[in-house]
C-alpha cells in the first residue's frame, strides 16, 4: 500500500468515525434531557399531577391541570392564527409571487423568525392586551401565534417549491386550472413536508415562555372562557423552577416532562397520519 | 463535417421551404392543426424562426432534429405550455380546427390539445386516481370507472392493472407509468395528443410497446412526437419535420424524408453526420 493509499484510507476513517459520533452525540443530548426528566419529574407525576389544581405554599401535592388546559386552550389559538396565515402565504409565495414581492416577503418572515420571542410579547401585550385591560388567553395565544407564521409559511414555502415541475406541468397539461393544481396536486404532494412544518412551529411555541409572560400572565386556578389570565405549562415550570421550595422544583420537573410528552405525542400522531398516502418517490 | 459548416452557416440567411412539392401532398389532407409564422422567444433569444407546419388529422407527425432545435419548444405551444415559463413570447398564428388557439381559454385548449412528457409524471395518486384526475377537474359527466377503463384500455393497459386499480401509480414500471400518463391524457378525449419525446427515459422493450401504441392511437386522435431517435420517427409518424437552430429545413412525408431527402442538412443529420 503507497503511503497516499493510506493517507486516503486515515482520511476516509477519520472522517466517518467524526460524523458518526456527532451523529450519537445529537441523538444523545434528547436521550439526556427525556432521561433528566423522567428522573426528576417521573416521581411527581401522578393523576393528580392531571387533575388538580396546584396548592397553596406549604401544602403537599396538588397538580398542574388548569396549566394543561391552557396551554391547550393557547395553543389552539396560536394554531388559529399562525397556520392558515402561514399556510396561504406560502402557497402566494410559492406559487403566484415572484421576484421584489416575494423577495420582501420572504425576507420580513425571516426577520420575524429573528425576533427574540420576548419582543413579539410586548407587541402582543400592546395590541391585545392593552385595548381589553387584561391579561388573557386571547392575548398569549395570539402571541405564539404570530411566533408561528415565520416558520409554518417559509418551510411550507420550501416543500411547494420541492414539488416536481413535472407534476405541476401534467396537471396544467390536462386542463385544471392554476388553482385547482395547487389544491389537487401540489399540496397534496406535499403535504407531509407541510405538516412536518406545521409540527415544528407547533413545537416550538408550545415551550415558549416569555411571549407569555405579560400576555397570559399566569393563574393559580382555572381560567374560564378565553378572556381571562390563565396558566400555562412553560410559564408554571419557570415560576417552580425558581421558587424556594423543593416540592415546587419536583413539580417543575414533572411539567416538564409533561409538556415533552404532549410534543411527543402528538409528533408520533401525526406520524402515523403520515405514513398513509402516496408519497412522491425522490428520484 | 466541413460541409455541414457551411451550411449551417448559412442556415440563417436562405428561408428554409425546398420540399414545396411534398408539402402540397400534405396540404391536401385535412389538417387538424396549422402553425403558420411562429417566432419564438426566451427573453432576447429567439429559438424558433418563421416556422410553418400543417399537423394533418388522424396521422402521426414527428418533429426531429439535434438538442436545442426547438422541437419541443415547437410542441410546447401547440397546447400553450411555453406559458408556464416565465419571461417567454410566441408571435405567429396556430390554428386548432381553423380557430386560434392564442386567443382561446388556456384551459379549455389544453382539454382539447393533451400532452405526455419525457419522463412519466404520474400524480402521487391511485392509478386510476390518475387516469380520473383530467375527468374530475373538466367536471366531466361521464361515469368515471367506464371512462377509466375505457382510457386504460386505449393505452393498453387495462389488463396489467385491472386487478389494483387503487395501487400506487409509482407501483408501476417506467414503461407502464407512462402508458399511464397516455391513459390520463386519453381519458379527457383529446383532439391531438402532443408527445415529448416519450420513449427517452424507457427501456427498449417498453419503448416498442409505446411506439406500437402510437400506430393505434392515431385512429382516436391526431398525434405530434417530438423525438431525437431517428428510427423512432421512421417507425411510427406519417409526416416528419426536420429543425434545425430555430428553423423547420424541412417538411414532408416520413418514407420522402428519410429516403431522398431535398435538404443537404436532412440528409446529414439522417446519416448521422451530426446531432
Amino acid at each position: 500500500m503507497s503511503p497516499r493509499l493510506r493517507w486516503r484510507k486515515f482520511v476516509s476513517g477519520f472522517m466517518l468515525t467524526m460524523t458518526g459520533v456527532c451523529a450519537v452525540v445529537a441523538v444523545a443530548v434528547l436521550f439526556f434531557i427525556l432521561g433528566y426528566l423522567v428522573y426528576h419529574g417521573g416521581t411527581s407525576i401522578s393523576w393528580n399531577f392531571f387533575t388538580k389544581l396546584p396548592t397553596p405554599v406549604g401544602e403537599a401535592g396538588g397538580g398542574m391541570a388548569n396549566a394543561i388546559v391552557g396551554s391547550a386552550k393557547l395553543l389552539l389559538i396560536a394554531s388559529l392564527v399562525g397556520i392558515p396565515v402561514g399556510f396561504f402565504g406560502a402557497i402566494y409565495l410559492a406559487e403566484f409571487s415572484g421576484g421584489p414581492v416575494a423577495f420582501v416577503v420572504r425576507y420580513a418572515a425571516d426577520l420575524l423568525n429573528g425576533v427574540p420571542s420576548i419582543v413579539i410579547g410586548i407587541f402582543a401585550y400592546s395590541l391585545v392586551v392593552l385595548p381589553f385591560k387584561h391579561f388573557s388567553t386571547l392575548a398569549g395565544g395570539f402571541a405564539l401565534g404570530l411566533m408561528m407564521i415565520p416558520i409554518t409559511l417559509r418551510s411550507t414555502e420550501e416543500f411547494l417549491l420541492g414539488v416536481p415541475r413535472a407534476l405541476r406541468e401534467a396537471s396544467m397539461a390536462l386542463g385544471a386550472s392554476k388553482w385547482k393544481t395547487i389544491a389537487s396536486v401540489i399540496v397534496p404532494a406535499a403535504y407531509r413536508g407541510i405538516l412536518t412544518a406545521i409540527l415544528l412551529a407547533f413545537a416550538r411555541v408550545a415551550g415558549e415562555t416569555a411571549p407569555l409572560l405579560f400576555t397570559a400572565f399566569g393563574n393559580r386556578f382555572w381560567s374560564p372562557g378565553w378572556n381571562q389570565p390563565t396558566a400555562s405549562l412553560p410559564v408554571m415550570i419557570f415560576t417552580y423552577a425558581i421558587a424556594p421550595y423543593d416540592d415546587w422544583h419536583r413539580q417543575a420537573w414533572a411539567a416538564g416532562l409533561v409538556l415533552l410528552g404532549l410534543i411527543l405525542a402528538i409528533n408520533i400522531i401525526a406520524r402515523a397520519i403520515l405514513a398513509r398516502g402516496i408519497a412522491v418517490p425522490r428520484s | 463535417m466541413q460541409a455541414f459548416a457551411r451550411s449551417a452557416v448559412s442556415v440563417n440567411i436562405t428561408p428554409s421551404g425546398q420540399s414545396s412539392i411534398t408539402r402540397e401532398a400534405a396540404a391536401a389532407l385535412p389538417m387538424r392543426m396549422n402553425i403558420t409564422k411562429v417566432n419564438f422567444f426566451y427573453g432576447a433569444k429567439q429559438t424558433l424562426f418563421d416556422v410553418n407546419l400543417g399537423v394533418a388529422t388522424n396521422k402521426v407527425t414527428a418533429l426531429i432534429g439535434p438538442s436545442g432545435c426547438g422541437k419541443s419548444t415547437l410542441l410546447r405551444t401547440l397546447n400553450r405550455m411555453h406559458e408556464t415559463v416565465r419571461n417567454v413570447r410566441l408571435e405567429g398564428e396556430i390554428l386548432l380546427d381553423g380557430q386560434n388557439i392564442l386567443a382561446q381559454d388556456v384551459t379549455q385548449l389544453r382539454r382539447r390539445v393533451g400532452m405526455v412528457f419525457q419522463r412519466p409524471n404520474p400524480f402521487p395518486k391511485s392509478i386510476f386516481d390518475n387516469v380520473a384526475y383530467g375527468l374530475r377537474v373538466n367536471g366531466s359527466k361521464v361515469p368515471l370507472a367506464d371512462a377509466v377503463e375505457k382510457s386504460l384500455r386505449h393505452a393498453a393497459l387495462w389488463d396489467e392493472v385491472k386487478d389494483h386499480l387503487h395501487k400506487s401509480a409509482y407501483e408501476l414500471s417506467g414503461g407502464q407509468q407512462q402508458r399511464l400518463c397516455i391513459a390520463r391524457a386519453l381519458a379527457v378525449e383529446p383532439e391531438v395528443l402532443l408527445l415529448d419525446e416519450p420513449c427517452s427515459a424507457l427501456d427498449p422493450i417498453s419503448t416498442a410497446k409505446i411506439e406500437e401504441l402510437l400506430v393505434q392511437l392515431k385512429d382516436l386522435c391526431t398525434i405530434a412526437i417530438v423525438t431525437h431517435n431517428m428510427q423512432q420517427a421512421a417507425r411510427v409518424s406519417d409526416f416528419t419535420a426536420f429543425l434545425l437552430v430555430g428553423q423547420l429545413i424541412e417538411f414532408s412525408t416520413t418514407p420522402h424524408l428519410f429516403t431522398t431527402p431535398s435538404d443537404p442538412r436532412t440528409e446529414a443529420y439522417i446519416t448521422g453526420r451530426f446531432g
